[in-house]
């Protein structure tokens, strides 16, 4: 489903070569509040009381930097626990169950060369199945059938850090769903990447079966989510369609500069967009 | 490209022998080259031997100069001040000694996928599980000592890079501080993606 169509745009919709998809990953989020750093001078409050009840397959979080967005994202694979509030993904509270919740959801991080550990592409998709218990023979054919479907075939058994960027996010993508999650989070998946490889990158999630919930800077990934959540300082501050949610946080972002810079021409902020 | 003797795709015999047999040779070899290694014909036959193991394995001149270069300079100041200071007969087994000792290691891991070494020490250290070892740790702890590297190299390039560009002048204080840190941070990053991988225990 990516070969040869990887600078295709239109990809973005998700396709009928889509596998039946499942139903979205239920996630609650009830009365959560963050501060890091909690009893010490440094403290410093990230989320405010936040609720939300997520039952869509794709959930995009936009937001400034320090919104919240990351450290949300983080909490939906129990990464980090709340300071108050409780979450459940999938009917598993990310914090007594954070096993439960991993097992059946995969992360996609910024940077990729924090989640690639092993020396070689090949080696890298596999180690996600090394405590699966498959047979050698199964394992192999498996992780073959991943890097085809990735376009890293070429580059199995090339060391993973010299890889691009683009293709080391890939390697990040093909060696999380190898173990077929139900669910995948992504934290600016595509903010170290360049246009060609944010687009192939959103072309490929696009067709995914999994629920995604993803936090990005790159709003023109979020054509054909199901939902969009706008953070500001720690709180929901909007929630509704892409074209909605978008069209706040874009007038938020003019509203801002223009308090902090009364003076400047109102074409400015403009320049800010996408 | 493959700096640090890192794997090398083949299909070679060497590449195909079980990496147990491959540590198991590795550690007879460097044995022989330590206790024999005075005897010249024996210390000069083990690097012979093993330049030929490099060729039966398909392995190009080019692969075998870089496992060699770095230890180069050592060698030859090893070399020499035995000439110099001792015997002529120093200066040929010890440099030879060392040589092989570097050789054989970089074959093993040439012809051996990382995952497959680690295996080996993962079913090593099995019976130490009443010890209160855990075999799986042990091999994590490894893969991820490899692993950081590239990585710890690569924030080393960025620090200095970013050193220069701001001062132009290299300071061993202004470098190493940013690093450890840059280093520590990173470290916390790893083991976040570890944990959500699901390799927390």
């Amino acid at each position: 489903m990516t070969d040869g169509t990887m600078s295709d745009i239109s990809a973005t919709e998700p396709t009928a070569i889509t596998a039946p998809s499942s139903p979205p990953v239920p996630i609650s989020v009830e009365r959560v509040s963050h501060v890091f750093d909690t009893g010490t001078p440094r403290a410093h409050q990230v989320l405010y009381d936040i609720d939300l009840v997520l039952n869509e397959r794709r959930v995009g979080i936009i937001g400034h930097n320090g919104s919240g967005k990351s450290t949300l994202i983080r909490m939906l694979d129990g990464l980090i626990q709340p300071t108050s509030g409780h979450i459940s993904v999938a009917g598993y509270d990310t914090v007594r169950e954070a096993k439960e919740v991993r097992r059946s959801t995969g992360f996609i991080f910024t940077d990729p060369d924090h989640q690639i550990i092993m020396p070689t592409v090949r080696e890298d998709v596999a180690f996600s199945l090394r405590r699966s218990g498959l047979t050698k023979a199964a394992l192999d054919a498996k992780v073959d059938e991943t890097l085809a479907r990735f376009g890293l075939s070429e580059s199995a058994e090339k060391p993973a850090h010299l890889l691009s960027g683009g293709q080391k996010q890939l390697l990040a993508l093909a060696a999380v769903l190898i173990t077929e999650p139900t669910l995948l989070l992504a934290d600016e998946p595509t903010t170290l990447l360049d246009i060609r490889n944010t687009r192939m990158f959103a072309s490929l999630i696009a067709d995914l079966p999994q629920s995604i919930v993803m936090a990005t800077h790159h709003l023109s990934l979020l054509t054909g989510f199901d939902r969009v959540v706008v953070f500001d300082e720690g709180r929901v501050v909007a929630d509704g369609t892409p074209t909605e949610a978008i069209t706040y946080y874009k007038r938020l972002m003019d509203t801002e500069l223009a308090l902090r810079n009364p003076t400047t021409d109102s074409r400015e902020p403009s320049r800010e967009r996408t | 490209m493959n700096q640090l003797g890192l794997y090398l795709p083949g299909d070679s015999w060497l590449h195909r022998s079980p990496a147990a047999w491959k540590l198991g040779g590795m550690v007879l070899i460097a044995v022989v080259a330590v206790v024999a290694g005075r005897w010249i014909p024996a210390s000069l036959g083990l690097l012979a031997l093993l330049l030929l193991a490099y060729l039966s394995a398909g392995i190009g001149v080019k692969t075998l100069w870089r496992q060699v270069r770095p230890v180069l300079v050592m060698v030859i100041f090893i070399a020499a001040l035995h000439a110099l200071t001792r015997d002529w007969r120093l200066a040929v087994v010890v440099p030879a000694m060392l040589l092989t000792l570097v050789l054989v290691a970089a074959l093993v891991t040439l012809t051996t996928r990382t995952t497959d070494l680690v295996d080996v020490i993962v079913r090593l250290t099995g019976p130490l599980r009443n010890l209160g070892v855990e075999p799986e740790r042990v091999g994590l702890t490894l893969l991820l000592g490899i692993r950081c590297v590239p990585l710890v190299s690569g924030l080393a390039g960025r620090v200095r890079e970013a050193q220069l560009a701001r001062s132009g002048a290299f300071d061993i204080r202004a470098f190493a501080v940013p690093l450890i840190v840059a280093a520590i941070r990173e470290a916390d990053a790893v083991g976040e993606a570890l944990t959500a991988r699901g390799f927390d225990d």
